[in-house]
């Protein structure tokens, strides 16, 4: 019997630093995989976040650059308007896309920039020590809300796709989960289709995947994915958000 | 043949000509001409323009567009140069040509939108985070505007580092002749590049960073930055003298201040006092070691900024190493020194 599976082009042969039962490995290999079928590995640049996948160049068997703190949207904007004919996605945390990326995030859609985001809610700032993040749910305890987000405190959990679809430069918006076959399933349909979306030189498109963070949430891995089925699905509701491609 | 235009529009000129190939930037006075000016050029000659939603995003789009090898720029003026510190750290770490242009203006703070000389500590003490260094060129004519901007993108690909022009909102607005004396660049004769990021075709995948984590990589990156800044040190001093050689008061100035000292060193010399003028092109690396050789125990030296309390001065102080004394006039309530000024303290001198 031949080799039903094996690594993608698109990942190099290394072991990944992120914590035991983390989401990140799953949605890199997706995107990896996606880049092969697509043939598009050697005309990708990649803009990678601050946080947890920090070190996304170390994995990501193409280029990639570096942006600071909440850039990457600008940093992709440079890259794909001197270079349009590349294919030019951005890898982004909550905290850097939602809090200090928001004007970066709202004004690339807005502009309908012909890149891809993908975007891993967890939640939480994991790089950091599992800080209240944009995104995190009302009531839940992190580093910096020791009591549990207070809304009359700390605000709402940001919908970023919600938010982003009143935009007209937003063309394909989904968010997806990683909590089960069937949703990574689902999540690589999103990215693959994202990805299109720039190719076929449509626009902007981000791809929100919820995923666990077991060690920020002081959570085993099984009762991080439970909690993702049981709640964080809850406040964030799957499904495509905007779709005008 | 010589065009009459301002600084602002001769550094795109110069810029354009040098092969620029996409600018990002957001309005600010005294420095909009050049967002004005180059959202219609860019486009007619199918390079990139975008104005972006902030200064911070205008610089991380120019490290886009620069991390793939293009000659990216973004411009601006005072307060939004302290909003593209972050970035020019990441990009002295990262080591990507690119240039920024600041227009100066008044400060701190919103301070007001004329000429002044303000920023220079921000430009050559580093303005970001980190062991960095940049090199700051200061043009004092719209001749110069054009011919730095012309010049700055050889100089910043040839030692993989960013370069800053610190003008002044006089001398991108004020209006003089300008000689185009530079030859088109073609994106063919731009030199090749074995570091970008223009995707992993027939070579292995590329990064472009500044974070090393593993112990002993940042060292080695940081010692690695300072052999280039001391190779910069060594190669790239520019300045121009004149009537120093006799002289008994030597005026150092930059900019737009040199231009008005130039003047008063030739009202000075029809009053009967000896003196001269010592102006850095560059200001990073600093003409230290010149500086020094002009010092003398029967030489005087007066540092002449738009500054209120005098910035490069200090660096003249260094220079100096206690062998002459040096004074200050400076000027921040958006007026220029005056040449009478200038003679009047000379004389007291």
């Amino acid at each position: 019997m031949g080799k039903m599976l094996s690594r993608p082009k698109s990942l190099k042969n290394v072991a990944l630093s992120y914590c035991p039962g983390c989401g990140h490995g799953i949605v890199h290999r997706i995107i990896a995989e996606c880049i092969d079928e697509l043939s598009i590995r050697e005309k990708t640049i990649a803009v990678a976040p601050v946080g947890c996948a920090v070190f996304a160049y170390d994995y990501f068997n193409f280029d990639v650059t570096e942006a600071p703190h909440g850039r990457p949207p600008a940093v992709a904007t440079g890259i794909k308007r001197t270079n349009p004919d590349k294919f030019v996605f951005t890898y982004q945390g909550d905290g850097d896309i939602a809090a200090i990326g928001m004007a970066e995030t709202m004004h690339a859609a807005n502009r309908g920039e012909n890149i891809s985001i993908i975007f891993v809610n967890n939640a939480n700032y994991g790089m950091t020590g599992g800080q209240m993040a944009p995104t995190t749910l009302i009531g839940q305890v992190t580093d910096t809300t020791p009591f549990g987000r207070n809304s009359k405190k700390e605000g709402y959990p940001i919908k970023l796709c919600e938010l982003l679809s009143v935009l007209e430069g937003s063309i394909y918006l989904e968010r997806v989960s990683i909590h089960n076959p069937k949703n990574i399933i689902n999540t690589r349909k999103a990215i693959k289709k994202a990805f299109q979306c720039q190719i076929d030189g449509k626009g902007f498109s981000m791809i929100e995947v919820i995923s666990n963070c077991p060690v920020g949430w002081s959570m085993s891995p099984l009762e991080s994915i439970k909690w993702v089925k049981e709640v964080f699905i809850k406040s964030f509701p799957l499904g495509v958000v905007c779709d005008k491609r | 043949m010589k065009s009459f235009l301002n600084g602002n529009i001769a550094l795109c000129k110069g810029a354009i000509t040098a092969g620029l190939k996409s600018y990002f930037g957001y309005p600010i006075t005294p420095q909009n001409e050049i967002p004005s000016y180059l959202s219609r050029k860019m486009i007619e000659i199918g390079r990139v323009f975008v104005q972006a939603e902030s200064e911070i995003a205008a610089i991380n789009m120019t490290l886009g567009a620069a991390v793939t090898g293009a000659r990216a720029m973004t411009s601006s003026s005072s307060p939004g140069i302290s909003l593209k510190q972050e970035t020019i750290s990441y990009m002295a770490g990262m080591q990507v040509p690119a240039l920024i242009v600041n227009i100066q203006r008044g400060g701190p703070g919103l301070g007001n939108i004329s000429g002044a000389q303000s920023d220079y500590f921000q430009a050559v003490k580093g303005g970001g985070h980190g062991d960095y260094r940049i090199i700051v060129i200061a043009p004092n004519s719209v001749q110069e505007m054009y011919e730095t901007a012309y010049d700055a993108f050889d100089l910043a690909e040839k030692y993989r580092t960013p370069v800053m022009i610190l003008s002044d909102g006089v001398i991108g607005q004020m209006m003089e002749p300008v000689e185009f004396n530079k030859l088109e660049k073609k994106e063919s004769e731009l030199s090749k590049k074995d570091w970008i990021l223009n995707g992993c075709k027939n070579r292995k995948p590329r990064s472009v960073k500044s974070l090393f984590m593993k112990e002993g990589i940042l060292e080695e990156n940081n010692i690695k930055l300072q052999k280039k800044y001391k190779l910069i040190s060594e190669n790239e001093i520019k300045y121009e003298l004149y009537m120093a050689e006799d002289a008994e008061v030597i005026i150092t100035a930059y900019g737009i201040s040199s231009r008005i000292s130039k003047s008063a060193v030739k009202l000075a010399r029809k009053n009967g006092i000896k003196a001269g003028l010592f102006r850095p092109r560059v200001l990073w690396p600093f003409p230290s070691k010149i500086i020094n050789s002009l010092a003398k125990s029967n030489v005087k030296f007066l540092s002449v900024e738009l500054t209120c309390g005098g910035q490069m001065i200090e660096d003249v102080k260094l220079a100096l190493n206690g062998k002459s004394s040096v004074e200050f006039l400076g000027k921040t309530d958006g007026k220029l020194i005056t040449e009478e000024e200038i003679l009047n303290k000379l004389k007291i001198l």
